[in-house]
C-alpha cells in the first residue's frame, strides 16, 4: 500500500523517451513526448500534478477536464497525422491520482471530457495504432478509464506502488459498510477487490507484469529492459485483433472471469437462436 | 386550446420512470416484437456477493432485449436502479457489452440492428471493484465500435441517474435522452463532498444538486439530445426519432476543439452559475429540440 507521490510519470517519460522537454503549448500536467522505441517513432503521453494548474480540484495528478482534452488533442493529432501511413504506437504512461472532484468539473461536464479522451485512445485502438497503457503507479477509477484503459495491451510493474482500482480504500470502505482492515483481509480471497497489483493480475486483464528493482531511479539496464517489453507488446498487438477480447481470453481470465465468459456464450447462443424466428 | 390538450395527455401518460427496468425496455418495443435474453431464468447472478453477504438476483440487474423498433431490428439494454444502485458488476457489464457486441456483428454482416441503453446507475458495483471497472472499460470499448455502424442510444430516465465510469459511457453514446428527475454526471455530490470539502460541494444543497447535473440543464447546455416528460410514449417517441436520425456526422466525445475551447474560457478562479454555461454554450450547439 503507498500514497500516490505523482513523481513515477515524470521519471519515466524521461527514461523511456531520454528528453525532458514535452511538447509545447499544452497545460503543465499533461507532457507529450515523441520519441524512437524500436524502429517506431511513439508518442508517450503522462498526466503529472501541476499545482500552478487553473482547476484548483486539479492540481495534485488528478485528471480533470482539462488534462482530458489535453490527452484527446494530442491523440488525435496522431491519428490523423498517419491516417495514409504506419500507425505510430501510442504509449500511456499512467500514474494518476483520481479524476478531479470538483463542482466546477461536474458543472461543466467532466464526464464527457473523460469520454472525449478514451474516445480518442479507442479510435487510435481501431485505427490501427498500437496503444499499450504502462502502469508505472496509480491507475483509479474515472482517471484510468480516461489515461489507459482503452488501450490494445495493458502492462504493469510488479511493485507494491502500483495500484488499480476503482476507488481509494477509505472510501470503498465507508461506502461498502467495512473497515479498512476487512476491505483488506477480503482482498486476500477475493481478487477484484484487492489493492496488490499481483492479485490485479490474476483477473487476466493483463498483458504483462513487468519486474522493476527501482521503479522511482531506474537504472540504464532496468529502462532498456521496459523499452524492451514495450516493443513487444506493440509487435503482438500489431498482430492481433483491435479490440479489447486478449482480456478474456487470457489464461488468468478463463479462471478468474468464468461468469463473464459464460454470460457471453449463453447471450450469443439466445441471439442466434431469435434470429431465426425474427 | 393545445395547453388543454396537453394536459389531458399527461393525465393520461404512462409514467416511464415508475418502470422497472423490464418494463422499461419492453414498452420501447413494437408490440409484441422483443424477447429477453439471458433473462433471470437463465440465473446468471454475480458469482462475487454470496461470498460478501450481499443477496445476488438472478438478472444481475441488467436486463437485455431484442426486437423491432420502428420495425428495425434492435437490442435495449436496461440497468435495474433497484438492484445495488444499477451498479456494474461482472455479469451485468459483461451483458452490456456482449449484447453491444452481437449489435455490432450483425451490423457488419449487413443486418442493421440499432442500440438503446438505459442507464440508471452510480458506475461501478464496489464488491467487484475491479472487474466492474474493468467491464465498463470494455463497454466503452464495444460503443466506439458500434457507433460507427448505428446510433447508440442512451436513456437516463432518472431516478438513479448516471454516474462514476458509466457517465463515460454516457459521454461516447450518439444521443442522450433524459427527464428532468434524471441526473448525469462522473461525481456525485457526496464523494466530492468527501474528497474536496464541503465548500466545495455541499451534498444537502437539493437545488444546487439539480441545477448542475439535472436533465434540463445537460440538454440545455447541450451535453444531451433532447429532454422529454415522465411519460411512456415521448420516449417511445424519442427513441424513434433519433434511429430514424441515424449516425450523427460527429459525436459529441470527437468535437474535442470545440470542448476544449470551450473550457479554455471559462474562468475557474471563481464557481460558475449552471445557467451562464446554458447561455455560453449552447450558441455553437445544435441539440435536438423536443416538441
Amino acid at each position: 500500500m503507498s500514497e500516490y507521490k505523482g513523481i513515477r510519470g515524470t521519471v519515466w517519460l524521461k527514461a523511456l523517451t531520454g528528453q525532458s522537454a514535452p511538447l509545447g503549448g499544452d497545460p503543465a500536467s499533461v507532457l507529450t513526448i515523441d520519441a524512437p522505441l524500436g524502429e517506431d517513432n511513439a508518442r508517450f503521453l503522462c498526466v503529472v500534478p501541476n499545482p500552478e494548474g487553473r482547476f484548483p480540484c486539479a492540481r495534485h495528478g488528478e485528471v480533470g477536464m482539462e488534462e482530458a482534452y489535453t490527452l484527446a488533442t494530442r491523440v488525435r493529432e496522431v491519428i490523423h497525422e498517419d491516417r495514409d501511413r504506419l500507425k505510430r504506437p501510442i504509449v500511456a504512461i499512467v500514474d494518476v491520482k483520481s479524476q478531479a472532484y470538483g463542482r466546477r468539473e461536474e458543472t461543466a461536464g467532466i464526464f464527457l471530457a473523460g469520454a472525449a479522451a478514451a474516445d480518442a485512445y479507442g479510435s487510435a485502438r481501431l485505427a490501427g495504432h498500437p496503444v499499450i497503457a504502462l502502469i508505472v503507479g496509480h491507475a483509479f477509477s474515472g482517471a484510468f478509464l480516461t489515461h489507459g484503459y482503452q488501450a490494445n495491451r495493458l502492462l504493469a510493474f510488479d511493485d507494491d506502488g502500483v495500484m488499480i482500482h476503482a476507488m481509494h480504500k477509505a472510501a470503498a470502505a465507508r461506502i461498502t459498510r467495512r473497515t479498512v482492515e476487512s476491505l483488506e483481509e477480503l482482498g486476500k480471497t477475493i481478487a477484484p477487490l484487492s489493492y496488490n497489483i499481483r492479485d490485479y493480475a490474476k483477473l487476466g486483464l493483463l498483458y504483462k507484469l513487468l519486474h522493476v528493482e527501482h521503479p522511482e531511479n531506474p537504472s540504464p539496464a532496468e529502462i532498456e529492459g521496459v523499452q524492451k517489453e514495450l516493443i513487444a507488446a506493440i509487435h503482438d498487438a500489431r498482430n492481433s485483433p483491435v479490440d479489447l477480447r486478449s482480456r478474456t481470453t487470457s489464461s488468468e481470465a478463463l479462471d478468474m472471469r468464468k461468469a463473464s465468459i459464460q454470460t457471453r456464450r449463453l447471450l450469443e447462443a439466445q441471439w442466434a437462436e431469435i434470429r431465426h424466428e425474427q | 386550446m393545445s395547453e388543454q390538450r396537453n394536459d389531458t395527455k399527461f393525465i393520461n401518460r404512462q409514467s416511464f420512470i415508475e418502470l422497472n427496468a423490464r418494463e422499461r425496455a419492453e414498452v420501447l418495443f413494437d408490440a409484441g416484437t422483443s424477447r429477453e435474453l439471458a433473462g433471470p431464468f437463465d440465473r446468471m447472478e454475480s458469482p462475487w456477493l454470496a461470498m460478501q453477504g450481499v443477496t445476488p438476483q438472478a438478472d444481475d440487474g441488467c436486463v437485455v432485449m431484442k426486437g423491432k423498433i420502428s420495425g428495425q431490428s434492435t437490442v435495449v439494454i436496461a440497468l435495474e436502479g433497484a438492484f445495488q444502485g444499477g451498479s456494474m458488476g461482472e455479469v451485468s457489464g459483461e451483458k452490456l457489452a456482449a449484447a453491444l457486441d452481437l449489435a455490432c456483428a450483425d451490423n457488419e454482416k449487413g443486418i442493421r440492428t440499432n442500440a438503446v441503453m438505459l442507464l440508471e446507475t452510480g458506475g461501478v458495483r464496489l464488491q467487484e471493484a475491479n472487474l466492474g471497472l474493468a467491464s465498463i472499460a470494455e463497454i466503452m470499448a464495444s460503443i466506439l465500435v458500434l457507433r460507427r455502424h448505428v446510433p447508440v442510444i442512451c436513456i437516463i430516465a432518472g431516478t438513479v441517474g448516471c454516474f462514476g465510469g458509466m457517465s463515460l459511457a454516457a459521454g461516447l453514446a450518439s444521443y442522450v435522452v433524459m427527464t428532468r428527475e434524471a441526473r448525469l454526471g462522473m461525481n456525485g455530490p457526496e464523494v466530492i463532498e468527501q474528497t474536496s470539502g464541503v465548500d466545495e460541494f455541499d451534498s444537502s444543497d437539493r437545488a444546487l444538486i439539480w441545477a448542475i447535473h439535472g436533465g434540463e440543464q445537460r440538454f440545455a447546455m447541450g451535453l444531451a439530445d433532447a429532454l422529454v416528460e415522465d411519460d411512456a410514449q415521448q420516449m417511445v417517441e424519442a427513441v424513434q426519432r433519433f434511429i430514424a436520425k441515424g449516425v450523427p456526422a460527429v459525436h459529441r466525445s470527437s468535437e474535442v476543439a470545440l470542448y476544449r475551447s470551450r473550457i479554455a474560457a471559462l474562468d475557474p478562479s471563481r464557481q460558475w452559475d449552471p445557467k451562464e454555461l446554458r447561455a455560453a454554450w449552447k450558441a455553437g450547439a445544435a441539440p435536438e429540440v423536443n416538441q
